[in-house]
């Protein structure tokens, strides 16, 4: 097997295609924080616990510290940058802000891109849905009632 | 993370061609929860200079049920995939008991029953499941492919019966009639998001009042999940009562094998096995008596 073969990859990144010559080691997580420089995905561990670095695969939520780039190829990835239009902040980062959702942030995006997912599948989540819905990611601030309450907030403004 | 190779093969055979080509230094990926996080963290066990990724595979994509053939899962299904699946969900439903426990959304949308085999943990949660449902798994290899029941695919921790150069192409679930149940329940400490301390997969189908016949599986209290073949076997010919899945679940307790650990100790374990066993045995017998 020949050693250092670079792989070419597009990866569609909250709607724009994005081609680079990757390393396949090369963590998703990597490629939107170092190759694309788009920070807002989070790296907390090392160890796929922590959800801070949730994004949106083709519609499933995943770890993207736990998918290479390569597997991503030919992929739709959202990130929390694609959350916003514009200056219209999306109804989750409105219920993260109106509800008191964060404190220091750091779980906020892949907190919030586990939420959008899980209301995506169901609309209408009881609070028993949310927090199960949530359990792959972690704070350490907020104790998780003012993220449950956020994530219903947002369930109410989609629905009107 | 050391460098790998990456490859992506859309056959079987170019799968076990790459991997019989490597000598032993090539490793499948299906959602690589596991694969991924051991290549992080340098695993010692883990020694693949080339990650050859089997989602563009289509045997190993199938999802597919008849009432002669059964259910297939191909090795690379997503949980989330099994769950959806209105055949797992009108016939098979038990198996989302495990489906739906591994890992969170974010894991599920990635991982899948055929890695969660290979990967043999002792505390696998789709294992036990999959034992108690009689499943058999097809495996390819340079000279073809070979079915092995799934209880004799893990032969320690962390290590399968699955040469390096083979591949796991599907797990095949028997059709089973009315008056099957069957349940997955495992303990953790926490609600969501934890290793099983124990884990018990059991199956039950009732004729009149009877078993006709049973299976109970356990999880992380053995090196390998573990098929208790003597508790099911206990049971079938017995009237449904408390007693006889008392019984059962004594032979499954007997039968455990457990270590003390961060998560518990053997005796801890082995009470676990108990009434884990009567626990799943008695949600498996109202599945079955609410399905006939
Ligand atoms: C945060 C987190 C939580 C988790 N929670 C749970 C849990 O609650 N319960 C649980 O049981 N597990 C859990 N896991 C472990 C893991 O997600 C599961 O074991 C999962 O089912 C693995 O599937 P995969 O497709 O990702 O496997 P991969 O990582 O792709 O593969 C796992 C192993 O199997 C081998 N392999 C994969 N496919 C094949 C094949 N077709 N033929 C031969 N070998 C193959 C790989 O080489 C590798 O060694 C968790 C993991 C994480 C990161
Ligand atoms: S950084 Fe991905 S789960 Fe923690
Ligand atoms: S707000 Fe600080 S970790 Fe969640």
């Amino acid at each position: 097997m020949g050693q250092s073969v670079t792989v070419p990859i597009t990866i569609s990144v909250n709607g724009k295609q994005h081609s680079a010559e990757v390393e396949p080691r090369l963590l998703l997580a990597q490629f939107l924080r170092e190759t694309l420089s788009m920070t807002g995905t989070h790296i907390g561990c090392d160890t796929t616990s922590c959800g801070a670095c949730t994004v949106i695969i083709d519609g499933s939520s995943a770890k993207s510290c736990t998918v290479l780039a390569v597997q991503a190829n030919g992929a739709e990835v959202t990130t929390v940058e694609g959350l916003a239009d514009g200056d219209t902040l999306h109804p989750i980062q409105e219920g993260f802000w109106e509800k008191h959702g964060l404190q220091c942030g750091f779980c906020t995006p892949g907190m919030m891109m586990s939420a959008v997912a899980l209301l995506n599948d169901n609309p209408e989540p009881s609070e028993e849905e949310i927090r199960h819905g949530l359990a792959g990611n972690v704070c350490r601030c907020t104790g998780y009632h003012n993220i449950v309450l956020a994530v219903q907030y947002a369930a109410d403004k989609m629905k009107s | 993370m050391k460098w790998i190779d990456f490859e992506k093969p859309k056959t079987v055979e170019d799968a076990v061609k790459l991997l019989s080509d490597s000598g032993g230094n090539a490793r499948p990926m299906a959602g690589g929860t596991d694969l991924i996080v051991q290549l992080r963290v340098g695993d010692p066990r883990v020694n693949a200079d080339v990650v050859v990724d089997i989602k563009s595979i289509p045997e190993l994509n199938e999802l597919s049920y008849s009432s002669s053939k059964g259910l297939t899962i191909g090795a690379a299904v997503e949980c989330y995939k099994i769950y959806g699946d209105a055949n797992v969900n009108s016939h098979f439903s038990a198996l989302n008991d495990s489906a739906t426990l591994i890992g969170g959304t974010q894991i599920q949308g990635r991982a899948s029953f055929g890695g969660n085999l290979c990967n043999a943990a002792p505390s696998g949660d789709s294992i036990p499941n999959m034992i108690a449902h009689g499943a058999v798994a097809t495996i390819a290899g340079p000279s073809g492919t070979r079915e092995v029941p799934v209880e004799d695919i893990c032969t320690g921790p962390r290590q399968t019966l699955i040469g390096d150069d083979e591949l796991l192409v599907s797990i095949n679930f028997p059709s089973n009639g009315s008056g099957f149940g069957a349940n997955y329940i495992r303990f953790i400490p926490r609600n969501e998001m934890d290793i099983a301390v124990a884990g018990v997969g059991a199956s039950v189908t009732i004729e009149d009042g009877k078993f006709t016949s049973a299976k109970v599986s356990l999880a992380s209290v053995a090196p390998t999940p573990l098929l208790v073949k003597e508790a099911g076997e206990s049971l079938v010919g017995e009237t449904v009562s408390e007693e006889a899945i008392q019984n059962a679940a004594n032979l499954a307790k007997a039968a455990a094998k457990p270590i003390s650990d961060m998560r518990g100790t053997a005796d801890y374990r082995k009470h676990l096995c108990d009434v884990l066993t009567r626990r799943a045995l008695n949600t498996a017998v109202e599945r079955a008596q609410g399905a006939s």
